[in-house]
C-alpha cells in the first residue's frame, strides 16, 4: 500500500520539539510542495477531509491552519503518524484498505491519496472505497506520459522514473505504469465521473496536450 | 536522566459509611477507601488533572519515591514526573489503588466492619465499573470536574475505556494503551489458571487465612509466573534469557532450577507473594473478565454512542500477543463509527504486552505531543 519512504512531504518538519502552540505558522503554504498546495485549493473552507497515506500531516495542517478544514489521515508508517500528532492531527496507523473500512459511507466530504496511487497493489478497490467514504475523491499521480518520460523509453530503451521522483524503479515499491489517459480510461470502465482535471508542469498548469506536456495530473472525482 | 518528583505521600479517601456503595452485582460496600496519590498543582480552574490508571498488580504509587531508601520509584515514573510526558510542571497528576486491589484501598483483606475481621471472599465481587465510579467519588471529593484526560495500559486501559463510555463527561481526553473493550475467552482462560493456582494451594482455605500464619503463597506465585509469560513474548524472551543456564555451565540432569528463564520466573512468583494478596488477585483478575463494553447493546459502537466529545489516542503493540492489536483496531472501528476523534498506533516492538512500560522513547513523544495538542485545544493554563 502506500509507503512514505518513498514520498516524502512537506519541508520535513517531522516530529521535533516544540510546543503545538507553536507549530502552525502563516508560511506554511510554501512550504507545500505544488501539486499539495493545488489540491488544497480544491478542498472548500470549513469542509472534512481524509488523507490517505498522509506522511508527515504537511497538507492536513495547512488545511486546518489556512482553511479551517478538519482533517483525519491514515498513515502505514509509524514516523509520520509521530510527526502527524506532533502536528496535533489526528491519524489512524495502518494501511488504506482496513483504515478506510473504519468508516462508514460519506463520512468526509473530500478523500484525498495524493501521489500514492501508483503504489497500491488495488486500484480500484481503493478507488472504489474512497468514493464510498467520501462525497469527493481528489487523487494526485505522476503522468508517465509526458514526454521526457517517453523519449527516455524511445531513445535509451528504459522504463523511464516517474516525473518528479528520480529513484529508480529498483529503489521504490512495486511502482504502477499510467498516464493520464490510462486514468481516464480506467475511470470510464469504472463508472467514475471526472468533476475536474489539473495538469501541473512544475507549479505551472498545463491547459494544451496535458498528457504529454503534464508531469502531474491531479482530478477530482465522484460517482 | 530526567529529575523525579522526589518523595511523594499516599493519601486515603473513604466514602460510604452513611449510604453503601452500590455496586454492579447488586451488593453493597461501605465504607469505602480508596488509596491515592498526587503530583503537580491545580491550576486556577482545576482543568489540569490528568487520571492514571494502573494494571492488575499496580497501585497508587505511580511516581516518585516514598523513602530515601526505595530502590525503584513508582511504577510509570518514566512518564510521570517534571518535564515528562505528563509533566507535573503543568499537569496535577492523580493516581488512585483500584477497588478490590490490596494497597491501601477496600478490598478482600481490608476488615469487615461488620466481623471486625478481614471480609475475605465475603468481599463483594466488584467490577471495572465499580473501579471507575469509586474514582469518581474522589474526582468528586478532589474538587474536579471534568478531567483532562485519563490513561492506562492494560487494565488501566480497560478503566480509561469504561471512562469514556459511561462517564464521557468527565473527560476530554481518552489514552488506553494495550488493551481491550472486550476480555476474550483467552485472556478469562489465563485469569482462570492463575485462579485455579490459588484455589489449589491448601493454605488459601477458601480465602480465610489472614492470620493464619500461612498464605497461599505458592499459588500466587504460579499464578504470577503465568502472567509474567504472557507479559513477554516470543521474541523478548529469546533477547532477555536465550536458552542461557543460571549459575552453572552444564545441565544437571535434575530437576533443579536450571535455565534462566526458569530463574526469572521463580524469582519474580516468589518475590509477587511479598507484596500482593492472593485474593485481591481473586477478585481483580474476575473484574477484568467480566468487562466488556459491548453489553448490553452487543456492539461497541453502541457503548461510545454518547462519546464522541472525547478524543482518543489508542496504542497498541505489535508483539503483545495477550491484547493483540485487532483488539484496538476494533475499538477505533467503533469509534470511527459514531465519528469521534481518534488517532491510533500499532508500535513495532519486540517486549510483548509489557512493552507499554517499556518503549519509553516513543510513548514520551507520543504522549507529550498529545498532551501539549489538549493543554492548546482545551485552552489549559498552567499552574
Amino acid at each position: 500500500m502506500s509507503s512514505s519512504s518513498a514520498r516524502e512531504r512537506g519541508n520535513g518538519r517531522s516530529g521535533g520539539a516544540g510546543n503545538a502552540s507553536a507549530l502552525p505558522s502563516a508560511n506554511i503554504s510554501t512550504s507545500l510542495r505544488p501539486d499539495l498546495r493545488v489540491v488544497a485549493k480544491k478542498i472548500p473552507a470549513g469542509a472534512t477531509a481524509l488523507d490517505l497515506g498522509c506522511g508527515d500531516g504537511a497538507l492536513l495542517e495547512y488545511l486546518r491552519v489556512a482553511k479551517g478544514v478538519t482533517g483525519r489521515g491514515i498513515e502505514k508508517g509509524e514516523a509520520g503518524v509521530l510527526a502527524c500528532v506532533r502536528r496535533g492531527l489526528s491519524v489512524r496507523q495502518g494501511n488504506l484498505q482496513e483504515g478506510l473500512a473504519d468508516y462508514p459511507d460519506k463520512s468526509f466530504d473530500v478523500v484525498i491519496l495524493s501521489q500514492t496511487l501508483q503504489y497500491l497493489n488495488d486500484p480500484t478497490m481503493i478507488l472504489d472505497e474512497m468514493l464510498r467514504v467520501g462525497r469527493l475523491a481528489v487523487v494526485s499521480f505522476p503522468n508517465l506520459g509526458y514526454w521526457r518520460c517517453r523519449l527516455h523509453l524511445l531513445v535509451r530503451g528504459r522504463i523511464p522514473p516517474a516525473p518528479d521522483y528520480p529513484q529508480e524503479w529498483y529503489e521504490t515499491p512495486r511502482r504502477q505504469q499510467f498516464t493520464a489517459v490510462d486514468f481516464l480510461d480506467a475511470c470510464r470502465t469504472q463508472g467514475i465521473a471526472v468533476r475536474q482535471a489539473i495538469y501541473l508542469s512544475g507549479e505551472r498548469e498545463v491547459r494544451w496536450a496535458p498528457n504529454l506536456l503534464a508531469r502531474t495530473a491531479i482530478f477530482a472525482l465522484a460517482r | 536522566m530526567l529529575s523525579s518528583l522526589g518523595i511523594v505521600t499516599p493519601q486515603y479517601f473513604t466514602f460510604g459509611e452513611d449510604e453503601p456503595f452500590l455496586l454492579e452485582s447488586g451488593a453493597t460496600l461501605g465504607p469505602v477507601t480508596i488509596a491515592y496519590e498526587t503530583y503537580g498543582q491545580f491550576n486556577a480552574d482545576r482543568s489540569n488533572a490528568i487520571l492514571i490508571l494502573h494494571a492488575l498488580s499496580g497501585s497508587a504509587h505511580a511516581a516518585g519515591y516514598h523513602s530515601a531508601e526505595d530502590a525503584k520509584p513508582g511504577w510509570w515514573d518514566d512518564c510521570i514526573g517534571p518535564g515528562k510526558a505528563f509533566d507535573t510542571e503543568r499537569f496535577f497528576v492523580i493516581c488512585s489503588n483500584v477497588l478490590g486491589s490490596c494497597y491501601g484501598s477496600s478490598g478482600p483483606s481490608s476488615l469487615d466492619p461488620g466481623t471486625g475481621r478481614p471480609y475475605g471472599l465475603g468481599f463483594p465481587v466488584v467490577t471495572i465499573g465499580d473501579m471507575v465510579r469509586a474514582q469518581e467519588r474522589l474526582l468528586d471529593h478532589l474538587g474536579i470536574e471534568r478531567l483532562l484526560c485519563a490513561a492506562g495500559g492494560s487494565m488501566g486501559g480497560m478503566q480509561v475505556l469504561e471512562w469514556a463510555a459511561h462517564h464521557p463527561g468527565r473527560l476530554r481526553a481518552a489514552i488506553p494503551l494495550a488493551t481491550t473493550a472486550r476480555h476474550s475467552p483467552m485472556l478469562i482462560a489465563l485469569s482462570e489458571v492463575g485462579r485455579q493456582a490459588i484455589y489449589a494451594d491448601p493454605a488459601w482455605n477458601n480465602g480465610d487465612y489472614y492470620g493464619n500464619g500461612k498464605k497461599p503463597d505458592a499459588g500466587l506465585a504460579v499464578a504470577r509466573m503465568v502472567g509474567h509469560i504472557t507479559y513477554l513474548s516470543d521474541e523478548s524472551m529469546q533477547q532477555k534469557f536465550g536458552r542461557r543456564l543460571q549459575a552453572r555451565e552444564q545441565y544437571g540432569y535434575e530437576f533443579q532450577t536450571e535455565f534462566a528463564v526458569e530463574s526469572y520466573l521463580k524469582y519474580n512468583g516468589n518475590n509477587f507473594t511479598r507484596r500482593f494478596d492472593a485474593n485481591s488477585y481473586l477478585y481483580v483478575t474476575k473484574a477484568m473478565d467480566y468487562f466488556d463494553l459491548s453489553q448490553p447493546t452487543g456492539t461497541f459502537a453502541a457503548a461510545f454512542a454518547g462519546s464522541t466529545a472525547v478524543k482518543f489516542l489508542v496504542v497498541s503493540f505489535t508483539s503483545d500477543w495477550l491484547y493483540p492489536s485487532y483488539h484496538s483496531k476494533d475499538l477505533v472501528r467503533a469509534l470511527h463509527a459514531v465519528g469521534a476523534d481518534v488517532t491510533y498506533l500499532d508500535i513495532e516492538s519486540s517486549w510483548g504486552h509489557d512493552a507499554f512500560l517499556l518503549e519509553v522513547e516513543t510513548m514520551t513523544r507520543l504522549l507529550a505531543s498529545f498532551m501539549d495538542r489538549l493543554a492548546d485545544e482545551e485552552g489549559v493554563r498552567t499552574p
